[in-house]
């Protein structure tokens, strides 16, 4: 949109990878004079809405500088070597696949530091809050700008500490316990992945993920592309989470900080679906092709299985809890992204990316939403706050309980909000599915997962019944409405909700082109 | 170093000093040391200390005219290229692992043989021994030169570790690793024997270049042999089966030198281990690459589980976890020696080993000083529980070289290192071992994470009494700067991982 000097991008991808580390490094160290404020905790916490918001500011920069006719190439490029002995090259870019994702870290990550701003996480000093807050956004950032093997292993690991101490140390009840499970399953899963990559790597003779792309396998045999897909299959799979690997997530979200939790689906989750779009695809072609049936099985299954939890947690008296609820359904979403990417064409594969970003939008905001029901009644249990007849948000807090209808449509795919595109188009994909994929069997999965919208619909309005409507008496004791600072972190959502569900080409115009990059030869 | 089967050939062998200078240092500041004790007031003994630190120093600086152009010397006078000291990459790069760490070692020792009164010309005297036995070995080239090398560096061990007088524990500990010890070295000695006998050479090429075609009549004794042999090592590096000795020992001996012990004596072992395997014995790779790859799968399992089984209010917690911790590494430097024997480039291989355990030095010593540092003896994992609170860099600094232990950012390092561990085993079409290995970098995760997070709990007990010292700081200081520079730039230790070591 507007012409940035190549170099001028570059610098720009670069700060917004580094901007964050330094911004870490700097929240530990004292406040320099002038910037104390009223004490070192506001100092800190503004410390960070700074860092975060120049990260901002810098990715949006970013997407205009950036050549949107030229998406599907990868743009402000930056290839430096670091560790010659194992290959391993600084090399980051961004394209039509990353870009939407950079802007949606680093926006998400920003509404978090300006949501703890006026209100920080219960728990010790924000100091370090603000330092993992960062880091982890460095960590996410770089996963999705790292354009070598070892480079996006060493960022997708980055996340894991910082995303343990916010569960085990600004957590709820269960939070160790939670934040262990958490980190063993990623880590082990991570491993595996590595040894993928190192597969992958080692065998291509080369860690450039670009050059991989390119090679579309070219150089692997058979067995090695499908003991490579496997393993990186497995990692993936337990970030995303796909069924039955997706225990820890219910926990690490039922415990965490609301900004953890926002996070944790936002952004982290889409760690492990960008990463099988952006190397399984296209690096091993055929090992994808191998697996993309068990993929589709797998994601059908979760999709049904993520709403049929939330349609037993919903019901009264089985002590289901509304994050809880809300990790399930991201089982269920994750699972509409990943069929996405199973059918290997171009149009599920859009529509997994869209579907991605849309989740990371609205499940972002549901997070944010049952943190505030939480802060005000003190449970996200719906026992507890939503006894009998309902919570009657609708009557207490009016502006709450609208967020929280509006959120829960969006999430349930209702035309012309975000959620509809992407599972619509994975849908699509899968009535088609590339060539050599049995088609018979991606129709019993498409059937399968229109189902599964069905009970999403039903799970998500039984919860604006629970939570929103209710008995008379009930809706007398008032709660604080939205506040100021927490619309300020909302309306960015909901408007960008709005916006992707009514111009989804916005979205798709960027990763079209660079699916067909990723793709060649697909024509659909 | 002249054995009588050499003498025999000819005239006097010529003698390289430069090259063999990193050895010889140490060698002689330790009988300097040893006499000078005689002559020293009691006043003034802690000058002893101060002067093997200053012969480490000098040790290190003597490998700096090294680089660049491999040396030998101790040739025989018959044949120029049968030497039994070689100071070429590999040897320099463990030379210097062990210089490193020694001095690392004696400076986190000099307060304590202030604090537990131990007799400093005996404890300065029996370390700088073992160091330059450690520091001989990898330059050996023969199987005579390199079983003295090993003898050298461990036999000033168990006296170091019954060093504190009238300790139960200690003596016990000095017991079992001098009985487990002398029975491998037995064991090694026997196996060397044979291989002798079935090659006519004691010379590391020459044992290669015999073993390819051995008289059929003594087919039986070369793989007996090179089987006892290997046997004999794996014991120094404590793999499975030998691996019992290890907490024990460890929790019995003074910190420092359990430090030292976990750090030298295992490289000690390791390079051996190496040379045995790559330099005399490739002829049987087929015999040695699956039993090390074996080996390496159960050390690194058997060491993990016991240390997640350890609990965090159990005595000496500490130092066990950490021992039990460094037989779980000892697994993962075994592997790439294990990939050695199927790569086509071996050289490689051994360099991951080589990096890792350049890595693993830094930050085990770094753990060993913070755990110096909380002082307390029998410190429990539990006693550092809030750390942070009161000791805020220090405790950095220990979650720090605990996370690089377990191999995830911000100890960049330690992941690398770990890829270059996962790299070879790849490489060398492992893929069973690589998964095992996996499985057990999570399962480490679990117990180092567990006490890093204790580091920033909210303290439930008054603070930790720290033991100030200035050298303790400094060592801590030298361990935590050397793991952020290799964070930043690993190349300096992986470029060994890149091939050119051997």
């Amino acid at each position: 949109m507007i012409a940035l000097n190549d170099t001028v991008l570059r610098l720009l991808l670069a700060a917004v990878v580094v901007l964050p580390l330094l911004g870490a490094v700097a929240a530990l160290l004292p406040a320099p004079p002038g910037l104390r404020g009223r004490g070192p905790e506001q100092a800190v916490l503004r410390h960070g809405v700074t860092v975060t918001g120049l990260v901002l500011l810098a990715a949006l920069a970013l997407t205009a500088g950036f050549a949107h006719d030229r998406a599907g190439e990868v743009q402000a490029e930056t290839d430096v070597s670091w560790i010659p002995a194992l290959g391993v090259r600084l090399h980051l870019g961004v394209d039509g696949i990353s870009l939407p994702l950079v802007v949606l870290t680093a926006l998400l990550t920003f509404l978090c530091a300006l949501y703890s701003y006026r209100n920080p996480p219960k728990g010790p000093a924000p100091r370090a809050f603000v330092a993992l807050l960062l880091v982890l956004e460095a960590g996410t950032l770089a996963t999705f700008t790292a354009l070598d093997l070892i480079l996006f292993f060493l960022a997708f690991e980055t996340v894991l500490v910082p995303m343990y101490f916010l569960i085990a140390r600004w957590g709820g009840a269960g939070r160790t316990r939670a934040a262990g499970k958490f980190i063993v399953y990623t880590l082990l899963g991570s491993v595996v992945m590595l040894l993928g990559l190192l597969l992958l790597g080692l065998r291509a003779g080369t860690f450039d993920m670009v050059a991989l792309a390119a090679g579309q396998g070219a150089g692997l045999g058979r067995a090695t592309q499908i003991t490579a897909v496997l393993a990186l299959g497995v990692g993936f799979a337990v970030k995303t989470p796909m069924w039955p690997l997706h225990t820890w997530l219910p926990d690490a979200h039922t415990a965490a900080p609301t900004v953890g939790s926002v996070l944790l689906a936002g952004v982290l989750l889409k760690m492990g679906t960008y990463g099988l779009v952006r190397i399984v695809l296209p690096a091993a072609p055929e090992g994808a092709r191998f697996f993309a049936p068990y993929l589709a099985a797998f994601a059908v299954v979760g999709i049904l299985y993520g709403s049929l939890a939330c349609l037993f947690l919903v019901r009264d008296g089985t002590g289901g809890d509304l994050k809880r609820l809300i990790a399930y359904s991201s089982v269920g979403h994750m699972g509409f992204v990943l069929l996405g990417i199973a059918t290997l064409t171009r149009t599920g594969v859009n529509g997994a990316l869209f579907a991605n970003v849309a989740h990371g939008l609205v499940t972002g905001l549901l997070f944010f939403l049952v943190g505030a029901v939480k802060e005000r009644t003190g449970s996200t249990e719906l026992d507890q706050f939503a006894r009998g007849s309902g919570a009657a948000l609708y009557g207490r807090a009016p502006r709450l309980g609208g967020l929280l209808a509006f959120g829960a449509v969006a999430s349930l795919g209702l035309p012309g909000l975000a959620g509809f595109w992407g599972e619509m188009l994975a849908l699509l994909g899968a009535y088609h599915p590339a060539d050599g994929l049995s088609r018979p069997a991606y129709l019993v999965f498409l059937a399968l997962g229109a189902f599964g919208t069905l009970l999403t619909a039903a799970y998500l309005l039984l919860v604006v019944r629970r939570v929103c409507t209710g008995g008379r008496e009930t809706a007398a004791a008032k709660l604080p409405d939205v506040r100021g600072y927490e619309f300020a972190a909302w309306t960015p959502l909901v408007v960008l909700t709005v916006l992707a569900g009514l111009w989804p080409a916005l979205l798709l115009g960027l990763t079209d082109p660079a699916v067909q990059h990723l793709l060649p030869g697909v024509s659909r | 170093m002249r054995h009588p089967v050499l003498a025999a050939a000819g005239p006097v062998q010529s003698v390289d000093w430069v090259a063999i200078a990193p050895v010889a240092v140490p060698a002689v500041v330790a009988l300097g040391l040893l006499v000078a004790d005689l002559f020293l007031t009691e006043r003034r003994k802690p000058l002893l200390g101060w002067g093997a630190v200053a012969g480490l120093a000098l040790a290190l600086l003597a490998l700096l005219p090294l680089t660049g152009r491999e040396r030998a010397t101790f040739c025989l006078t018959t044949d120029a290229t049968a030497c039994g000291y070689t100071a070429d990459g590999f040897a320099l790069a463990i030379q210097l692992l062990v210089l490193g760490a020694a001095l690392l070692a004696a400076l986190l020792s000099l307060t304590t043989v202030a604090d537990s009164k131990l007799p400093p010309g005996e404890f300065w005297f029996l370390l700088l021994s073992s160091v330059a036995g450690a520091a001989l070995l990898p330059a050996a080239r023969d199987l005579a030169t390199l079983v003295i090398a090993l003898e050298v560096a461990s036999l000033p061990l168990f006296a170091l570790i019954a060093l504190r007088r009238g300790d139960r524990l200690a003596s016990e500990a000095a017991l079992k690793f001098f009985l487990s010890s002398v029975a491998a070295t037995a064991v090694t000695l026997l196996g060397v024997s044979f291989v002798y006998a079935a090659t006519g050479s004691l010379h590391l090429r020459g044992v290669a270049e015999g073993l390819r075609d051995v008289d059929p009549a003594l087919s039986a004794l070369a793989p007996a042999g090179v089987v006892l042999t290997l046997a004999g090592f794996a014991f120094k590096t404590a793999a499975v089966p030998y691996h019992f000795w290890v907490p024990e020992t460890y929790v019995g001996a003074p910190v420092p030198v359990a430090a030292y012990l976990s750090v030298v004596g295992k490289t000690a072992g390791f390079s051996g281990l190496v040379l045995v395997t790559v330099y005399a014995f490739p002829a049987y790779a087929g015999t040695w690459g699956p039993v090390l790859a074996v080996l390496a799968a159960l050390t690194m399992t058997a060491g993990n589980l016991a240390a997640l089984r350890q609990r965090a209010d159990a005595a000496h917690g500490a130092v066990r976890l950490l021992a039990w911790s460094s037989v779980a590494q000892a697994g993962y430097l075994l592997v790439p020696i294990a990939a050695a024997a199927y790569a086509d480039d071996p050289g490689r291989a051994v360099g991951a080993t080589v990096a890792y355990a350049l890595m693993y030095a830094v930050v085990n010593l770094g753990a060993f000083a913070v755990v110096l540092h909380v002082g307390r003896p029998g410190a429990r994992v539990a006693d550092f529980r809030g750390l942070h609170a009161a000791h805020p860099l220090l405790a950095l600094a220990l979650g720090f070289f605990l996370l690089c232990l377990a191999g995830l950012p911000p100890g960049v390092v330690g992941l690398f290192a770990k890829v270059a561990v996962f790299g070879a085993a790849v490489d060398a079409g492992l893929g069973w071992l690589a998964v095992v290995m996996a499985v057990n970098v999570a399962i480490g995760l679990v117990y180092y994470l567990r006490w890093t997070a204790l580091l920033f709990r909210a303290p439930d007990a008054a603070p930790a009494r720290l033991r100030r010292a200035a050298p303790l700081t400094a060592a801590l200081a030298l361990a935590a700067v050397a793991g952020l520079v290799l964070s930043g730039a690993p190349q300096l230790i992986l470029r060994f991982a890149s091939g050119s070591l051997l």
